[in-house]
This record gives structure tokens, C-alpha cells and sequence, in this order.
């Protein structure tokens, strides 16, 4: 279950490239453990130090004094393609990330975002360039970024916006629907049995 | 009017939900071992359990390691946890799998379609962006992160906003010498890796309609290289003559009646898709990548192009307007889910056969399955790959990604018949270029880039 979010104020990062993928968000070879947590000494690692021995690389926004430990980064198109690895968001939020916004965003790290409380904002490459590198106020009932006198609105879908907002479990909220999943099986066996299959088959 | 996905979508919806999404019926989950346990974990922790064991299977292929003769042990620091855990973590919640050693163990878009675990008309997820691969057999596949793995095992379902739709038309004919690898950089090339982005996007026209089911799992495989939710082909005579008889499949009359809602299981010829893209297939050549994203890509014949990223001309140590033919290569690797099946390899093997790849380079050939394996074995093809020069391996994701703990050495330029060529996927500053099984095979042989028509045995 995700922390609720509302409103969040902090300087969005730049890292003013499109298509940033889950590689490089996480490397493979950072996800040593079976669980989901150790993750944010990975996040970028490919960027973010020069070697093996973590020495930062200064060139890399994180590394920059005012944007180390940003709450919010600022990016191009189709940000978080790629591999599925869910490791990549929750990279991110231990990193303590809770908003992202972008030209857009590919549709399994969209998701991922929505089920660990990190806002999705789509907005256009002018206002990206325009609120890059500043401090931005992020106001998700009202679905709205304010940086200085420039306020820009986003879309996000009403059921993503719930999730977000109330730090809703989906698997409970789901089970609320018990009795017509069940209904929907029973009348799906009848009209397509073949998808229905019966233990051991291995 | 209807849309094949239109109809798909329909006959799984369970519920509407609040502002326009909808509770989606699953009928297939499929996990693998590096998210595996983590997901199996967390719902156990929680006091929920899978709710239909017998729909879900597991597969070993992310984190084992492809050398011969392997076990749990992996080159990967910690690897061997994620194998042991998942296999504790399926049996505890009765799931089938198949596990290091098992005659099905191999990629899971590989062995799924090869057991009709994926079929017509199914909805199915797994926690890996390629199970779009899927989409090849009209089934609605698509890649989740891990808690909507847990969501889909303990519910029977997804939370969806119905996703746009697209149609891609190859029309005409394919030149000889071209594949489905090059009909998907060449569309992702042209209009983007964000180009589908949230789009069911259906692959139709009479190129798509020409070629094998395994031609078509390598076009559906890369919908997710075009930022498309899922990629898809209306199932046909190709696709029920090649499902039937396999082990998941229904029979008898199971089969017939499966059969006529399948042959239902297409786009109206008056359908009005969200978004329309039409390719002339004729004018495709053979592609291979220059820079780091999939779309980076142009014909084996051409250059990297006058106004590339400077970022990734730098990270690929190229020049713009240089021709990749010629392109020295330290490395070459066949594998992976999108072209590491029977026919990929008997391709490839048609060009090694009888020749060795270039002094000094590394060679690596990974079946897509231990099926695959057992196949290419029956048919001479690893004497083929080993007396050319490559490696002959157990199967799984492999070099691909670090699967295994494996990486080319750092700064190598590998031609890779994979489907991502990111900064460091293949290890520590790899400079990969993605290209068909037989562009790499001749690639191999010429120790640079190189065009697999001037390599044809004549």
C-alpha cells in the first residue's frame, strides 16, 4: 500500500532525455535481492558513478547539490521503457522520488507508478523546458503544475487518480467485486471451457 | 465496426469500474524467477492466495545461467536465491514449473506458445515486457509489473483504462532476405519507440498474413520496443494448424468448439481503429541498429544518419554518415524471445554451415527452449554452430541482459539478435547493434557488420 499523495512542492530535477528505459533507471545487475527493497544505491546506476567503486559522477544531475535527493524529475518522451521491472519504481521511491513528469511515459511503468504512489505527469516539451531545474508545485486533485506565474493542467485517469490519492490497496478494492468474478467464471466455463485447466498437467 | 481487440476486451470485461476503467478477467499468468518469489512472497505475507493455481505457471529463465551442464548456481551474486525461492514459493502455491532441467524449461514467450499454454482469444500477463510476443496467436498478452502479477493471481483479474487501438498494415511482399526483425525496426525506426504508446496496436496486411507463427511472434515480440500495451494478429489456418495436438490445448470437441469462437476472432473489414499506419513491406530492406534506443536503427546498407544524437553517436564510438557495413564487431549473439526458435537458428545455420566466424570473436548461440534445443540438435544444427565457431547452450534470457550473471566485456560491440540495445544491457558500455539471426550470423562470419544476402551460399 502506498503512501497517499496530494500535493507535493520541491525542485524538479532535469534529466532532459527521451526514452529513458528501465535499464538504465535500474541495471540487472543491481537487483541482487529477491525482495523489493535495496534498490535506490542502483537507481541510475550507470550514470550516476564512474566504477565499480561508486565514485559519483559529477556530470549526472543527482550528483548536483541542488537536485540530490529530488523528489520530482523532469524528462522527454516514452520515460520508463523497456523492461517490466518493477524494481525501477520502486528504485525511485526508496530514492524518495514521488512525481514524475514527462512528454510520456510507457504503459508498464505508468502502471507501476500508479501501485507504489509515484505520480505520472504528461505534460508538453515546452513546459518541461520551462519548469526543468526549478521549483514546481504539484497539485493532483487538481490536476494541475504551478512553477512561478506558469500553472499547466494534466490528464490522469480517474482510476489512477484514486489510487494515488488514497494510497488504495487495488487487491482489496478488487475483492469487493467477489461475487461478480465469480459470476463472470461460471458463465465463462460454460462458453469457453477449454480456458479453464485442471491440476496435473506437469 | 468491431476491432479484434474490441472483441477481446468485451468478452472479458467482469465489471465496469469507476471512471471509465474496468475489472479485466485473466485467464493466463505466467512468472518467472526474478520476480517470481518476490510476488508469491508478498501475497502469502498478506493472507491471499492464488486464487486459480492450475492458470498459472512458473518458468525458470531470467537469473538461471545457459552454460552446459549448469545447476542453481549462477555467475549472478545472490542468483541462486532467486531460484531457489521461486521454486519453494510455486510449489507452496501449487503452480506448475517449469524448472532448471525440466524438458520445458526454456524463455516463457517461447515455451508458452510451444505447450498452447497461450491460446486464441485468452487474456494473458506476465511480469516481463515481452509477453506482447504473445499477441502472435490472437490473444490479448501484455507485460505488468510485479504487484500486478500478485493482483492477477489473487483476484482473477486486472484494473484496466481500456487502452487505444492502432493498425499497422504491411501491405505486399517481402524481398527475399528480409524478416519480421526488420519489419519492426523498420517501423519502429520510422515512427518511433513511443510510437505506439498505450495503443493495442494488430499487425495485419498480407505480409503479416504471409508469414509462419514464428515470424509472427518475433513481429508481436517488439510491440513493447514501440511503447505498445500489447501487440496482436488475428489468428487464422496458420495459427490453429500449428496449436493443435500441443498440451494445453483443447481436444476432440473441446478443440471444434474452441475452434469456431476462434475463427470469430478478427477485425471487421469496416473496423475504425484510434490510429491507422500502412507500410509498403516491398520497400523494407534488412535493418540493424546504430544508437540506443530501437529506433536508432536504418538498413544494413546505409549510414548512421547526418542529424544523430550526439549522446549516442559518443556512447556507440560511431560518426554520423559512417556505413555500418564494415563495422568491426568483438562479439555475436544469437538468443532471446524474439529470435531464438527452430527457424531463427536453422537460418542462421544456413550461412555458418561450412564456415567459421572471424579470428578472435565471441559467438554465442542460446536456444529459445529446451525444445528448441532438443529440435536444432535432431536436425545436425549444433554441430553446425560449433564447428562454425559459437558457443551451444542450456536455454533462458541469457546475454540478452546479465540473465545468469553473464555480460560481454565491458565497451565490446556486440551484434545481437535480441531486442533491446540500451546503454549497458549486455554489459558494462556494450555497444550493441539489434539485427535479424542471419545479419548476425554473417556479421559473425565477416567479424563486421555485414550484409547477410552478399553472404548467401550459392
Amino acid at each position: 500500500m502506498a503512501e497517499p499523495f496530494t500535493t507535493l512542492t520541491a525542485i524538479a530535477a532535469p534529466l532532459l532525455r527521451d526514452n529513458v528505459d528501465t535499464d538504465a533507471i535500474i541495471p540487472s545487475r543491481e537487483m541482487k535481492s529477491t525482495g523489493k527493497t535495496g534498490l535506490a544505491g542502483g537507481l541510475f546506476a550507470g550514470w550516476r558513478y564512474l566504477d565499480a567503486a561508486r565514485l559519483p559522477n559529477p556530470d549526472f544531475v543527482l550528483n548536483q547539490p541542488e537536485f540530490s535527493g529530488a523528489r520530482i524529475l523532469a524528462s522527454g518522451v516514452n520515460f520508463g521503457c523497456g523492461s517490466s521491472r518493477e524494481h525501477a519504481v520502486w528504485a525511485l521511491a526508496e530514492y524518495g522520488v514521488r512525481c514524475i513528469i514527462a512528454q510520456s511515459f510507457a504503459p508498464i511503468f505508468h502502471g507501476n507508478c500508479i501501485r507504489n504512489g509515484i505520480v505520472p505527469v504528461a505534460l508538453d516539451r515546452e513546459a518541461i523546458a520551462a519548469l526543468a531545474g526549478h521549483e514546481v508545485q504539484v497539485d493532483l486533485p487538481e490536476q494541475t503544475v504551478r512553477c512561478g506565474d506558469a500553472r499547466w493542467t494534466f490528464a490522469i485517469e480517474a482510476e489512477a487518480k484514486a489510487m494515488l490519492l488514497e494510497g488504495l490497496d487495488a487487491i482489496d478494492l478488487t475483492l469487493k467485486h467477489r461475487d461478480a468474478i465469480a459470476a463472470f467464471h461460471a458463465r465463462d466455463r460454460a462458453q469457453r471451457p477449454w480456458v479453464y485447466l485442471e491440476h496435473p498437467h506437469a | 465496426m468491431t476491432t479484434l481487440f474490441d472483441r477481446l476486451w468485451d468478452a472479458h470485461v467482469v465489471a465496469p469500474l469507476d471512471g471509465g476503467a474496468a475489472l479485466i478477467a485473466i485467464d493466463r499468468v505466467l512468472l518467472h524467477e526474478r520476480t517470481g518469489a518476490a510476488a508469491l512472497n508478498a501475497l502469502r505475507e498478506a493472507g491471499r492466495e492464488v486464487q486459480d493455481p492450475a492458470r498459472v505457471f512458473a518458468i525458470m529463465d531470467h537469473i538461471v545461467d545457459t552454460l552446459p551442464g549448469r545447476t542453481d548456481r549462477t555467475l549472478m551474486p545472490g542468483g541462486q536465491a532467486f531460484i531457489t525461492e521461486t521454486r519453494t514459493a510455486a510449489e507452496a502455491a501449487g503452480i506448475i514449473l517449469f524448472d532448471v532441467g525440466h524438458p520445458d524449461q526454456g524463455i516463457m514467450h517461447v515455451v508458452s506458445p510451444e505447450l498452447g499454454i497461450v491460446l486464441p482469444g485468452l487474456t494473458l500477463i506476465a511480469p516481463d515486457s515481452h509477453t506482447c510476443t504473445q499477441g502472435a496467436l490472437g490473444a490479448l498478452a501484455w507485460g505488468i509489473g510485479s504487484s500486478e502479477a500478485e493482483h492477477a493471481m489473487a483476484t482473477g483479474t486486472l484494473r484496466l483504462t481500456r487502452p487505444k487501438s492502432m493498425r499497422v498494415t504491411f501491405a505486399g511482399q517481402l524481398a527475399p532476405g528480409v524478416t519480421a526483425k526488420d519489419m519492426m525496426l523498420a517501423l519502429i525506426a520510422a515512427h518511433g519507440a513511443g510510437g505506439g504508446a498505450g495503443h493495442v496496436v494488430e499487425f495485419a496486411g498480407a505480409a503479416v498474413t504471409a508469414l509462419d507463427m514464428e515470424a509472427r511472434m518475433t513481429l508481436c515480440n517488439m510491440a513493447t520496443e514501440f511503447s505498445a500495451f500489447a501487440g496482436l494478429i488475428a489468428p487464422d489456418e496458420v495459427t490453429f494448424e500449428w496449436l493443435k495436438g500441443r498440451r494445453y490445448a483443447p481436444e476432440g470437441t473441446g478443440w471444434d468448439a474452441a475452434l469456431a469462437q476462434w475463427r470469430t476472432l478478427r477485425s471487421d473489414a469496416d473496423a475504425a481503429f484510434d490510429a491507422e499506419i500502412a507500410i509498403d513491406a516491398s520497400t523494407i530492406a534488412p535493418m540493424v541498429s546504430w544508437g540506443t534506443s530501437p529506433q536508432a536503427s536504418v538498413a544494413v546498407t546505409g549510414a548512421v544518419p547526418a542529424d544523430a544524437s550526439p549522446a549516442m553517436l559518443d556512447y556507440m564510438a560511431l560518426r554520423a554518415g559512417a556505413l555500418l557495413i564494415g563495422t568491426p564487431i568483438d562479439a555475436a549473439f544469437i538468443g532471446s524471445c524474439t529470435n531464438a526458435r527452430l527457424s531463427d537458428l536453422r537460418r542462421a545455420a544456413a550461412l555458418l554451415k561450412g564456415r567459421k566466424v572471424a579470428p578472435g570473436l565471441r559467438a554465442i548461440c542460446v536456444p529459445g527452449s529446451s525444445a528448441v534445443r532438443r529440435a536444432a540438435e535432431a536436425e545436425g544444427l549444433d554441430r553446425v554452430f560449433l564447428d562454425a565457431g559459437f558457443e551451444w547452450r542450456e536455454s533462458g534470457c541469457s546475454m540478452c541482459f546479465f540473465a545468469g550473471g553473464e555480460s560481454f566485456a565491458e565497451g565490446s560491440r556486440v551484434i545481437s539478435s535480441t531486442n533491446r540495445n540500451f546503454e549497458s544491457r549486455q554489459g558494462l558500455r556494450v555497444k550493441t547493434h539489434i539485427a535479424s539471426p542471419e545479419t548476425v550470423a554473417a556479421s559473425a562470419l565477416a567479424g563486421a557488420i555485414a550484409d547477410a544476402r552478399d553472404w548467401a551460399h550459392g
